[in-house]
Parts: structure tokens; sequence; C-alpha cells
């Protein structure tokens, strides 16, 4: 290197950092996410410096403050008008503070205590060695079946990391849905997800599976990741920016300055489509949509039950949050372009959910199957562009993510000597044996089917009723007769547990401690709430069916 | 005034709440209560009666209306009740019967350990009752109607420990949901015609109507009233009733409840008078029941079934008097309210001779008892002339009346609705001598029995306890129950002279059912003189048959026509044939259209379904490759079909 081309970098490096404008962040708008980013360093710190006696109270103490608070902070800044007059882009274009992003950070926020309470569940598994246990490996780092793990299991180690994992991940997801460039979409997506394989990596029983399951994951989900970002590439080149707004004025064609180095490829359609396509694939793909959905069974099944729950919840929300920013604030210009291709994904999604879940034998696998129609369901509220489709599609979430982790905080319960009995041939008869808990799940299975007097009716409902005024009459027709075809694996569960004889070495059902009795009593007592009166949350939705531009 | 009409259903209402309700704490007074509560109701009847007598004839009619019941847009209805000349009629009728009788069952329900719920039901049936005649609208009445229903199946069924009682209270159950079908399509039409269910509106407006839709309201009220008061064809269901309590068999299925379809097409005279067609049908079913009945009545052997032919006979006089239109109206009531009494009179002497013979039905086993049962036979004697129509008592006086009326609708009609009528008053009369005879007089045939009939003893309570096969000590019933007689006898004598002297009852009830004076082609005193023929030709004949003839104990094979009428007619048999093979039929080909077609379709859907589900579970192979095959092939598709739709 020539000492002018030093001295030139020196000079660069030495102009007046004056140019340089400081970046203006709301940290008080921000402050959902940050307090739970926060509280997830403390967490960290905990595993760092508190004895491992107490990590796990100041664990599930720090998460369950942290979530609460920023829950409150949620609240407050709907309640300041943040959702609806006040709604802004906040963080110099790089977060939206508005109603869809307020409901959907609530509802993940709510989802994440509920999970958090399945997570610190400690009386399901039999005791080892005189500690209490919870779902997760005694240490993940040693190799299953290996003297390293019976060390650990024999010293009651636990996985308390799981906690901190929890609220990253939960941080990611605030950010998702909210984020406002391409950039921070994707460092959320990422955010949220790298530790959401880790955390099906950890399961105290069949680990082996729940490895696989963590490596399929982590596998597909790096490979929708790159196509996600070879789409953020493309639509860089097509907009020269990477904020949605930006974005959108060059779709619409309302763009006024053009950057003379970017006007070669700036609205290239091809680039514009190209982009939009594989962003939607890769946002298609964390919401378990046909035919990216094939992760989902696998690593349903595998995941522990809690995480699986969690997961299947607010990963659902978060993802859809961000399909909905994405189709109204980025590409509204280009929706006769998009809404054929989504249409055709939301009938095969819904179909192919439906039907696939009718021969599954098992029952998380069957829950997997039945989200993966359910994502059909709520596409079709996506789909209809309309300020009805979002609070629907808010609506609709709302309600699914508490029946979901409700259902699987349930699985986790039915128990047999080689940890929960997932066969669905175990599950006969249960309702003779432990008549509470099957009925407690024959409620969301209602709620799945979408039989009236639950969450899943009103949100179903409200759902086609947007699609189909949406002018999407014929998807509202294949979607009621999916729902037919899925009610019949809903009902079939429903008759196994309650007219077919007990086996005789059925499984158990434990006794969980209140934090799983809460998280299953709130999944109900939403159940029926959003069902029976739906109308408060559905004005809720619909007063924060607005995104900011 | 007003104010008082709701006391009357409040009453028994109390009172079947507290006697249900209140458990066996209230065992050794129930009954003593539920009596009370009805003298109550019978009394606040006798001061609102007193108090129309002090009116103008127009201003007889009291509405009280208590609340809004269903306030839906235009579809309203009120609980209001309408107290005329028709309804306060029904009310001392009801309540001065269902007093009486609710003493005598004070007598002859001592021994029953459930005698406190059968007075509770005793007066939820007289609250229901009262509240079917009260009702300003149909769809009160219609609560009223099903109300009695619902009494009349607990009662019948009393004795839900006999098979027996259980199966004929499901039957009459059963039978009477079909008039009641009737009525509710006919309150349906009555709403979509007039746009209301009040008694007021409807009839005041029933001539402006279409006559096709009056006809098929009134045509589905005669359903209805067939039902409730057993009409041919849905009478099948009254003698099996008899399996209740007797004094049941007298309130019910006598005095009251089987009179709620006069009451129903008096009340909508205003319909049936714009439906000559309907008319004619309901003359017509009046003809054919009161000749069914009779018949049927002759050939019974069992006290209580051949009343009950009876009841149906005499009530298809008061719906043959309904039928001809403001000419019988007044009459038809009339013989409803006389009926009341020698009818009930009559059932109360049969279960007070039960009540001395070990609850033995069999009149073949009866025989002489009017030594033995001095008051019983007395008074069953005055109501059996009041039947038949001996001159000078009740049923003298109402009967009559009919008959002129049903000769008075003129021409062809006349003469062979008229003929029917006289010939019924003769099989009346001879059945009637027949019941007379074969119980109160002859030898003593329950003496030294060689043979007891097979039948399972009775259950209903005997006043003495006595071994199964031991011979019946016949003796005179309780003073509790023989004034009840005594005092429903006094009506059998004298209520029709009363009535219609002066024409009484003309004049009060023409201003609620008007009345015209009809075109008899023979004179009052020629029918009258038929009548007596019949009357005197029928119990003759029965005479000959029974009276001077000893009664065999073991009823002989009879003829072609004895033998049908105890089998009712063949009416069950016409039921099992038509209906219920019928109904097999229709159910087994549903059931085969159901498993081929229906399932056929279903099966084969879940079955595609589930074949292409299995197919499709395959490309799930658990391989992490395929699975990014499958997205990329996804990713593929979605470019090229974005793309494809721009270039479209």
């Amino acid at each position: 290197m020539s000492a002018a081309a030093v001295h030139s970098l020196w000079t660069t490096a030495a102009d007046p950092i004056s140019k340089i404008d400081a970046p203006k962040i709301e940290y008080g708008q921000l402050s959902p996410t940050l307090i739970v980013v926060g509280a997830a360093l403390v967490g960290v710190l905990i595993e760092a410096f508190v004895p491992r006696k107490g990590r796990y109270y100041a664990q599930v103490f720090v998460s369950a403050v942290a979530l609460c608070a920023a829950f409150a902070a949620v609240v407050a800044l709907a309640a300041d008008g943040y959702g609806t007059t006040k709604a802004h882009i906040a963080a110099m274009g790089a977060v939206a503070v508005d109603g869809p992003a307020l409901f959907l950070q609530g509802t993940i926020l709510l989802a994440g205590l509920v999970g958090l309470f399945t997570f610190a569940e400690r009386r399901l598994d039999p005791e080892a060695h005189g500690n209490r246990v919870d779902s997760f490996a005694a240490q993940a780092a040693s190799v299953p079946g290996s003297d390293s793990e019976k060390a650990a299991i024999r010293a009651g180690f636990t996985t308390t990391e799981v906690f901190p994992l929890l609220l990253f991940a939960i941080a990611g997801m605030l950010v998702f849905p909210a984020a406002n460039d391409l950039l921070t979409l994707f460092v959320a997506l990422e955010v949220f997800s790298l530790p959401l394989y880790l955390l099906c990596a950890v399961a105290r029983r069949k680990r082996l599976m729940s490895q696989e399951a963590a490596v399929k994951y982590f596998l597909l989900g790096a490979f929708a990741s790159a196509f996600t970002l070879f789409g953020i590439a493309l639509l860089y080149g097509y907009a020269g920016s990477v904020s949605y707004a930006r974005i959108a004025q060059v779709v619409d064609g309302t763009v006024t300055n053009v950057d003379p180095a970017l006007a070669g490829t700036m609205g290239n359609d091809a680039l514009l489509l190209l982009g939009s396509a594989l962003l939607v694939m890769g946002l298609l793909f964390k919401v378990g949509a046909v035919p990216f959905h094939m992760w989902t069974p696998d690593v349903y099944q595998g995941a522990p039950t809690p995480v699986t729950g969690f997961m299947a919840a607010a990963t659902k929300v978060a993802a859809f949050g961000a399909l909905l920013r994405l189709l109204y604030v980025v590409l509204p210009g280009l929706r006769w372009d998009w809404r054929p291709v989504m249409w055709a994904v939301a009938i095969i999604t819904m179909l192919g959910g439906a039907i696939v879940a009718i021969t599954q034998t098992d029952i998380k696998r069957l829950l997997a199957y039945s989200s993966i129609a359910h994502a059909g369901f709520i596409l079709a509220g996506v789909i209809a562009t309309s300020k009805d489709g979002v609070s629907s599609v808010l609506f609709y979430l709302a309600g699914y993510s508490f029946v979901t982790i409700g259902a699987f905080a349930v699985v986790a319960l039915v128990r047999d000597a080689g940890g929960e009995a997932t066969h669905l041939s175990k599950w006969a008869g249960l309702g003779r044996r432990s008549p509470l808990v099957a009925a407690v799940f024959a409620v969301f299975l209602l709620a799945f089917a979408g039989i009236p007097l639950t969450s899943g009716f009103a949100g179903k409902f409200a759902v086609f009723k947007a699609a189909a005024d949406g002018g999407a009459v014929p998807l509202v027709v294949v979607g009621v007769l999916s729902s037919a075809i899925a009610a019949f694996f809903y009902i079939r569960v429903i008759v196994l547990m309650f007219f077919s004889e007990p086996r005789p070495e059925g499984p158990t059902v434990a006794v969980p401690s209140p934090l799983t009795t809460t998280a299953i009593a709130v999944g109900v007592a939403a159940t029926l709430v959003l069902g029976v009166a739906p109308q408060y949350f559905l004005d809720l939705a619909n007063q924060a069916g607005v995104f900011v531009r | 005034m007003e104010k008082l009409i709701a006391l009357l259903i409040a009453a028994p209402l109390l009172g079947a709440a507290v006697l249900l309700v209140g458990g066996r704490r209230l065992d050794r007074v129930g009954h003593w209560i539920g009596t009370l509560l009805s003298t109550a109701s019978f009394v606040i009847g006798l001061v609102l009666f007193a108090g129309l007598l002090g009116r103008n004839a127009e201003h007889r009619t009291l509405i009280q209306h208590l609340w809004t019941w269903v306030p839906v847009e235009s579809f309203q209805a009120d609980v209001t009740f309408r107290l005329d000349q028709l309804s306060m009629t029904f009310v001392l009728l009801i309540t001065g019967v269902g007093s009486l009788i609710h003493l005598y069952s004070v007598g002859y329900m001592a021994h029953d350990e459930r005698r406190r719920r059968f007075f509770g039901y005793l007066n939820l049936f007289l609250a229901a009752m009262l509240l079917l005649v009260l009702a300003d609208n149909y769809l009160l009445l219609y609560v009223g109607w099903e109300g009695v229903g619902l009494a009349s199946y607990l009662l019948i069924g009393f004795w839900q420990h006999k098979p027996s009682a259980a199966t004929a209270a499901k039957k009459a159950f059963l039978v009477n949901r079909v008039g009641d079908v009737g009525l509710s399509i006919a309150i349906m039409l009555l709403f979509t015609t007039f746009g209301t269910f009040a008694f007021g509106p409807v009839l005041d407006h029933a001539g402006s109507a279409s006559e096709g839709k009056l006809t098929a309201i009134a045509l589905m009220l005669l359903l209805a009233a067939c039902g409730k008061s057993a009409q041919v064809p849905l009478q099948s269901w009254l003698g099996d009733a008899m399996e209740g309590p007797t004094p049941v068999s007298a309130l019910i299925h006598a005095a009251t409840m089987v009179t709620a379809g006069v009451y129903l097409i008096v009340r909508s005279a205003a319909v049936f008078n714009a439906a000559p067609d309907a008319q004619l049908v309901v003359t017509v079913v009046g003809a054919v029941t009161l000749l069914f009945g009779a018949i049927v009545g002759c050939a019974k052997d069992d006290i209580k079934k051949a009343l009950a032919g009876s009841t149906m006979s005499q009530i298809g006089y008061m719906v043959l008097a309904a039928g001809l239109g403001p000419v019988g109206y007044v009459f038809a009531i009339m013989h409803l309210v006389t009926h009341g009494f020698f009818k009930a009179g009559l059932f109360l002497g049969a279960g007070s001779v039960m009540h001395g013979m070990n609850d033995e039905v069999d009149m073949r086993k009866y025989g002489g008892l009017r030594t033995y049962m001095p008051v019983t036979f007395v008074t069953f004697g005055l109501g059996y002339l009041a039947i038949i129509g001996f001159p000078g008592l009740s049923g003298f006086f109402s009967k009559d009346k009919i008959i002129e009326a049903a000769f008075a609708k003129g021409g062809t009609e006349g003469w062979i609705l008229g003929g029917a009528a006289l010939l019924g008053a003769a099989i009346t009369a001879f059945y009637m001598t027949r019941v007379m005879l074969m119980t109160f007089f002859g030898e003593e045939r329950w003496r030294s029995r060689p043979t007891r009939s097979p039948e399972a003893p009775s259950a209903e309570p005997a006043a003495e306890h006595q071994g199964e096969h031991a011979e019946p000590h016949p003796h005179e019933s309780p003073k509790v129950m023989t004034i009840p007689m005594i005092v429903l006898a006094v009506g059998s004598v004298f209520g029709g002279a009363f009535f219609s002297v002066g024409d009484r009852f003309l004049h009060w009830l023409e201003p609620v059912t008007g009345h015209s004076e009809g075109d008899s082609p023979l004179s009052a005193a020629t029918v009258t003189g038929a009548t007596m023929v019949c009357l005197v030709a029928g119990v003759a004949i029965a005479w000959a048959q029974y009276g001077r003839k000893p009664v065999p104990a073991v009823a002989p094979r009879g003829s072609l026509l004895t033998r049908a009428a105890r089998r009712d007619l063949y009416q069950d048999d016409l039921n099992h044939v038509v209906l219920v093979r019928g109904g097999e039929h229709l159910t087994r080909s549903l059931v085969y259209v159901d498993h081929t077609l229906v399932d056929g379709v279903v099966n084969g859907t879940a079955a595609g379904f589930g074949g292409l589900s299995g197919r499709l579970r395959r490309l799930q192979n658990g391989f992490a490759r395929s699975y990014a095959v499958s997205m990329f092939g996804g990713a593929a598709l979605l470019v090229a079909a974005t793309l494809l739709m721009r270039a479209v």
C-alpha cells in the first residue's frame, strides 16, 4: 500500500465527525423491546454469576417481571395514542410504532408470559435424584446417553439458559412485526430464529429426536434466510433503499429525487417481482405455509413441548405481523401481482394442512398440521387487503396463540414411563380417567375446529368475512371446506378421549404446578371470552388496524 | 275487579308449587292444602261471577293485562286474561267440579303414599286449565293447552309402576301431540294472516281474511280439538287413559280437559262462521264420534271404559253442536256443563263402586249392589237418568236442543246429522241402562266366584286389606266421597232445567257466541217425541238383554259388531297398520337411502381424503434435503407465478 493511499485513508477517517448526525432514538417508544432485551442480558449475567441453585428462581423472576413490564409499556403506549393518532415511525425510520405493531407486541408478550409458565414447570417429570427437573436437558452440551449426561442428571443440573434464550427470541419477535426497513426485518428474523433453533435442541427426553429437529429447523431456516436476504438485495437494487416507505414510493412511481448511481436499475420491475417473491417466501416459511411447511411437523414433534407451544403461537404472530406490514405498506401497489399467487398459497395451505392431518397418529404432529391449516386460514384474511382484513388477522392471531399454548400445555401433562405419551392411541379413554383434562383439551380442539362460542369461531368468521368482502369468495369456500375436513380430525380426538375404552397400560395425567395450571386456565378463559363476547376485542383490533406509512 | 282474575290461576298454581316442592313434610296435610286452594279459586270465581251478573250484558268482558311476554318487533304476545261469559262458565265448572273432586280424592286416595304428589298434579291441572280458558290470546292459550296435556300425562301415569298405566300415559301424550301440532300450525297461520295472536283483533277481523286461509286455520284448530277432546280420528287415547285414578278420569277425562276442544271451537266461532266447509267437517267429526263412542260403550265390560266411550260420544254431541254454528254454540256449551255434572258424578260413582269392590272394574263381576251402596246407587242412578235424557233432568234439556239444532241444519245434511244424533240417543240409553243393570241389579255375581279373572289385581288402594282371592265385601264409601257425589247428582237433576227455564243460559252466553234460531223442518215437539221413542227403545232393549236374563260372568263371544266394539272398533289395529307399519316402512326406506346414498357419498369422500392424506403424507419423508428441495421448488414456483402474473 502506497503512502499516498494510507494518507488518503487517514484523512478520510479524520474527516470532521460533525458530518454524521447522532441517531435520534425514541427510547420510550421502543421500551417494550428494550426491556426484554435488557432482561435477557441480565439473564446471561445471572447464568455467569448466580450460584447454580438460585439460577432457576432468579431467571424465572427476572423473565416474568420483564415480560409484565414490557406488556405494561405496550399498554401505556397504546393508551397514549401511539396505536392510533400518534402512530409514527421511530428510530430513524427503522421501527414503526403503530396499532398493528402494538397489538401484536402485546399478543406476543402475553403469549411469551404464558409460554414462560410452561417453560418453568418442574413437577411433570419425576424427580431425578431428588432434584425437580423441567422439560429441558440437564446439560444440553453433553452427548445423549453419555457418562457426562448421567453425571449432569445426578448433579441435578438444569438448563436455565432457556430463559434468556426465550427472552432474546421474544425481543426479536417484538421487533419483527414493527420493523420498517428490510435490514431491521432481517436482523429481527435472525434474533428470534437463532434462540428458537437452540431451544428446539434441549429436550430432556428423546434428545436425539430433539437435536434432529433443531438441526433440520436450523438448516431449513438458514436456507429460507438466504432467500430472504437475496430478496432484500434485489429490492434494494430496485428501489435504492431498504426503507419500506421509500420502496413503496418507488413502487407507486411517486419517487422524486433519484440517486444517479442507481438510475440504471431503479424501477426495474423484474427486480421488484423477484425480490418481493423471495422475501415473501422467507416469511411464508416462518408461518409454515405450504410448500414451505415441511419443517413444521418434524420440529413441532421433536422440540420440547413448552418450546413447541411457544413457538407455534408467537412465531406465527410475529411472522404474520411482518407479512402484513410488508404487503400492506411496501407492496400495496403490487397488489394485482401478488394477490393471485397468495390465493394459490392460501388454498394449498388450507387444504394441505387439513388433509395430511387426517392420517396423523401423533398428537404433536397433528397439532403441527393443524397449525399449517390455520396459517392458510389467516392468509385468507391477509389477502383481503382491507382494514377489516388486518383487524381480523390480528384478532385471529390473538385467539389462536392462547389456544395453541394451552393445547400444548395439556399435551405435556399426558405422560407414561417414556415421558410424554404423544401417540394418539394412548389418548383413548382419557375422558374416563381424567375428565377435567380431557374436557379442557376438548375445548381447545373445538376452538381449533372453529365451533361457535370459542375464539376459533369468532376469528375464523372475521377472517372469512373480510376475505369475502375483499372479493375472495372462492377462497372462503375452500376455507370452509377445509374447516370441515379439519373438524374431522379434531372431533376424532374428542371421540377417542370420551368414547373409547381406556387402555389398561394407558398413560397417566401428571398433576402440574400452578404454573402450567395458570397457562391452561388462561388459554381456556381466553378461548371462551373471545368466543362468547368477542366484540370488545374485535373493536380493539379494529382500532389497531391501520399501518403507519 | 279485574285484579282478581290472576288469583284464579295463582291459587292452584301456588298449591302445585308448594305440594311438589314441599317434599315429605307436607305428606300429612298436603291433600287439604290442595283442596283448600282449589276451593279458594272457586270462591274467587263466585265473587267474579257475582260481579259479572251485576253488569249489563254488554259490559261483561273483563281484561287483565299482566305483562308483555314476547316483545319482538311485530311479534307481540302479552300475558293478558279475558274473563267473559264463556270463560266464566268454564271457570265455575272447572273450579266447582274440581273442588268437589279434590274433596272426593281425599277419601279415594287415602291409602296412597304418593297422595301429596297427586294433589300437586291436580292443582297443576287446575292452574293450566284455567290459564287455557282465561288466556286472551292464542299463544297464551297454547301454554295452558300444553299444561293440561302435561298434567293429564302425569295423572294417567300416576301409578307408573303399572306398565299399562305408563303406556297409556305415553299414548295419550303422543296422540295429543298430533293435535298440538295442529294448534301450533293454526297459531302460526293466524299470525301470518292477522299479524297478531290476540282474540279481540283476530275474531273481530276474521271475516276480512280469505276463506281458503280461514278454512285452513279452522281445520287445524279442529285437529287440535280432536286431539284434546278424543274425537275421531284422534280418539284412541281416551279409553286407555282410564288407567289413571278414577278422580282423574272424572275431572280431566270427563268433565273438563276433554272439553277444551269444544271451548277452542266456540272461542274461535268467528273463524268457523266464515269457513262453512270447515264447519261441515266439524259436524261430521262430531256425528261420527258420537256414534263411535256410543257403540264402543255398548260392548265394554270395564265400567270405566264404558263410561269413557260414553264421554267420547257426549263430546261428539258437543262438537256436532259447535259445528252447526250460531245455532249450536250455546247448546254445545250448555251440554258441556250439564255433562260435566252428570259424567263426573257417574265416574265418582264408578270409583265408589270400585272402592267397595276391591278395585274390580269388570261389570260382569258386579251385580245387585244397590242394597250395599245405597248412596252410590241413588246418585249414580240420577246421573244415569240425566245422561240418557230422562225428561226433566239435565241431559234432557241440553241434548234435546242439540238434536233439534242438527235437524235445523237443513237439507240432506240436516237429516243425516239429526238422524245420527237421534240414533246416538238410543244407543246412549242402551249402554247406560246396561251399565246400570249390570252393576246395581241382577244376581250378586261377585259371590263365590269359581275362578277369578287372570288379570293382575289393580293397584288402586283397597279400603279393606283382604287377601287377593277373598270375596269382596261391598260397602258404602265414606262421607268425604259421597258428599261430592250428592252435590253432583243435584246438579245433574236440576242443572238443565235451571239453565233452560226462560232461556237463562242462552241469554247469558249469547253476547259472546252469538245465537240464531235454526229453521227446523221438524217441530220441537216432534223431535222431543222422537227422542223419547229412541230412549224408551234403548232402555227396553237393554232390559231385555241384561235385566230379564242373567248376565253371564264370562263375556259371550258376541256378534261381529260386539267383538269389533270390544276392540274399540279396531282403532288401535288401524293405527298400527297405517301409522306404525307405515312409519316403519318409511323409516326403513329412509335408513336404506341414508345407508346407501348418503353414507356412500360421505364415506366415499372421507375415504378419498384419507387416501389423499396417506399419499401426501409420504412426501414428509424426514430428510432435510427433500424438504429443502420442496422449498426451492416452492420458491421457484412463487417467483415464476409472480412474474407470470405481470406477463398476463
